[in-house]
């Protein structure tokens, strides 16, 4: 287990490797980022003293190497819009984007266990034809449609919940929360619903298929034949089966959720780092694109690192694959 | 509870079983009126081609028959107390606590996820009122009796980390866990190596033995059951063709069928050149021949065979279902 620890965490670093490379490169292909930083008067002397001093006339594995080197820091460089430290605009919209995405993907895992769950259990009712329905809506329809559907009704027509920007928050050291006030808490209800949605469809889903796959185990009729009660065949021993596959998905999604809230983030003005990202590509800000694009990687590797080491927990095949052999 | 008030009667008693099928097609029947009893203590083998309908009684006497399959008519009784028409929840009680049941692929019938004390203590647990310490140490106790060496670290090992014939032991102790009064083993070593089949055999009958559990012994391998079974009954097209003593059906054969089995096994002794064979397979559940369903391919049939069912009649010390035997005499 411990060699295919260090296996996975040699490839996660492979893989930020190459994203580092795509990053840096940008720097070279993306628009011309000294014509954006200077007025439409600088001189062309300024002009290369500007390139001089952001290193841009270097050659270009110097720079990639710098670039590395500053990465491994968490250093990104200064922001060619806002003049500030990219690390630091990263701190400041990283609680937003997490705290978000935290909790998309707890409500998406709680609820697409339960219903999907209910939904193979009780395969013809009434309850889970609603819940396969549903399902579909959140499948087919894009997030920003859900987004400013919800707005419509409990912002625009309800008016119970704000259709933008996290509330109040409160200052916690570095880190900044919603959660302790009633109108960040207020604020956080539909960009979560929104957010979590289509995962919450997706696990639901597949949570339902993998269960009817196992259900039809011949475990399962060797349960029932010794007589174990219906529900603790359903919920001990079909369950636990089930999420070994469904962890890996489920996995993949919660990663994306963090990566990827950008539309989610923008329908709502929600201060994070998909709105930062927004922002950075319409006005060519290589530093920040290339630091989210190594913020988006980390979190994939890391969540996928997570999936293999949770997958051993779950399965004890995998856990003694080397003690198979001293078997009768 | 309704163990000693009816110590002399049979454990089981299924008459007239039938299970059909209902599909888009039409009714198959799958069971057709089968009758048996087995004893306190007996092992009774069923022997029978494949589609015959062995598993399938098996099921429909635990209580597992798959959705599209329903059970027809007639009536199964366990200790005299009529079984087959008990709510869901009373049914599950008896799985496990009065009649067992043993599957054919050890490798599959164990959760792989839990450890196999744990799913054994799981079945103490669901049946008999004890702590989890006394399923636990029921559980070790179990898994000595079924002979895993070392039962103290492999209680907390995973099915996988067993071998088939080890598995099927750790089946066998999970069947007996709340000492049924009968056990079912359908196929209970066609999975396995040949070495290994003959010392699962041997264990089960020792088991049920010691406690005097009745074994109904599902397979088609006839070396198993002129070793192990008291009596035995063979089945064909969802029929019961012939059933008595192990030592008169195999030696003297009453019904064509049977006989034609019996002729199929191989002899070290005698040298016979060629096995006999039956001509023709067996009828498709949809196209089941009326009067006797073995006419088609009987050696011996005449007219009446086609025109009516025969019912299973005293033959010496067998029953048939074969107009051969008719005594005239109503059985």
């Amino acid at each position: 287990m411990f060699a295919y620890a260090i296996r996975s965490l040699a490839q996660g670093l492979l893989v930020l490797v190459a994203v580092a490379f795509i990053s840096f490169s940008m720097f070279r292909f993306v628009g011309d980022p000294v014509a954006n930083m200077v007025g439409q008067e600088a001189s062309v002397q300024d002009r290369q003293e500007l390139a001089e001093r952001l290193g841009l006339t270097d050659p270009w594995p110097v720079q990639f190497a710098r670039f590395m080197g500053n990465a491994v820091k968490g250093e990104f460089g200064v922001s060619y819009r806002q003049g500030r430290k990219v690390s630091d605009l990263i701190k400041e919209r990283l609680p937003a984007t997490v705290e978000l995405a935290v909790l998309s993907a707890a409500f998406a895992t709680l609820f697409g266990v339960l219903f999907g769950v209910y939904a193979a259990i009780n395969r013809t009712g009434l309850g889970s034809n609603i819940i396969m329905t549903g399902s579909l809506v959140g499948v087919s329809l894009p997030t920003f449609l859900i987004g400013i559907g919800l707005i419509f009704i409990f912002s625009v027509e309800l008016r119970w919940l704000p259709s933008f920007g996290r509330g109040e928050t409160v200052k916690l050291g570095w880190w900044t929360t919603g959660l302790l006030t009633e109108s960040g808490r207020k604020s956080l209800i539909l960009p979560v619903l929104t957010l979590g949605f289509f995962q919450l469809t997706l696990i639901m889903r597949l949570v339902r298929a993998e269960m009817l796959e196992v259900m039809r185990a011949d475990f399962i009729r060797f349960a029932r034949a010794r007589g174990i009660p219906e529900r603790a065949i359903q919920l001990r021993h079909a369950l636990r089966n089930t999420l070994v596959p469904v962890v890996t998905i489920a996995g993949l999604q919660l990663g994306s959720v963090i990566a990827f809230a950008i539309v989610t983030e923008t329908v709502f003005q929600w201060p994070g780092l998909g709105a930062l990202f927004v922002n950075a590509v319409q006005f060519a800000d290589v530093p920040v694109m290339a630091a989210y694009l190594m913020f988006v990687a980390a979190v994939f590797v890391v969540v996928n690192l997570t999936v293999d080491l949770l997958y051993f927990l779950l399965d004890p095949r995998l856990r003694s694959g080397a003690k198979i052999a001293k078997g009768h | 509870m309704t163990k000693n008030n009816n110590a002399s009667g049979p454990v089981l008693s299924v008459s007239d079983l039938s299970l059909e099928f209902v599909t888009r097609r039409g009714v198959l029947k799958a069971l057709d009126r089968v009758s048996f009893d087995i004893a306190r203590g007996e092992v009774l083998g069923v022997v029978g081609e494949s589609g015959a309908g062995k598993s399938l009684t098996g099921s429909a006497i635990i209580g597992l028959i798959e959705k599209p399959g329903r059970l027809s008519g007639g009536e199964v009784r366990l200790n005299g107390e009529r079984i087959d028409n008990l709510s869901p929840e009373a049914m599950r009680k008896i799985r496990g606590r009065k009649i067992g049941m043993i599957f054919q692929d050890p490798l599959t019938s164990l959760n792989p996820l839990f450890r196999v004390g744990d799913q054994i203590a799981e079945t103490v647990m669901a049946h008999m009122n004890v702590s989890r310490a006394e399923a636990r140490a029921r559980a070790l106790a179990l898994l000595t009796e079924v002979g895993i060496p070392a039962p103290e670290s492999r209680i907390d090992a995973y099915p996988h980390e067993f071998s088939g014939g080890m598995r099927q032991r750790v089946v066998i102790s999970l069947a007996l866990a709340a000492e049924p009064d009968l056990i079912i083993a359908d196929e209970p070593t066609t999975a396995l190596d040949v070495s290994v089949q003959a010392q699962i055999i041997t264990l089960l009958k020792r088991l049920c033995r010691e406690r005097g559990t009745s074994v109904m012994l599902i397979t088609h391998d006839m070396g198993v059951i002129a070793e192990t079974a008291d009596r035995v009954a063979v089945m064909y097209a969802g029929r019961v063709a012939e059933i008595g003593p192990v030592a008169d059906v195999i030696r003297n054969p009453q019904h064509p069928y049977a006989a034609g089995l019996m002729g199929a096994i191989p002899a070290l002794k005698k040298n016979v050149g060629r096995l006999a064979q039956i001509s023709g397979s067996m009828p498709r559940l949809n196209a089941i021949p009326p009067g006797c369903a073995f006419r088609p391919r009987c050696p011996k049939a005449f007219d009446r065979c086609a025109a009516e069912r025969p019912d299973l009649m005293q033959a010496g010390k067998s029953r048939a279902a074969c107009w051969l035997v008719d005594q005239g005499v109503p059985a």
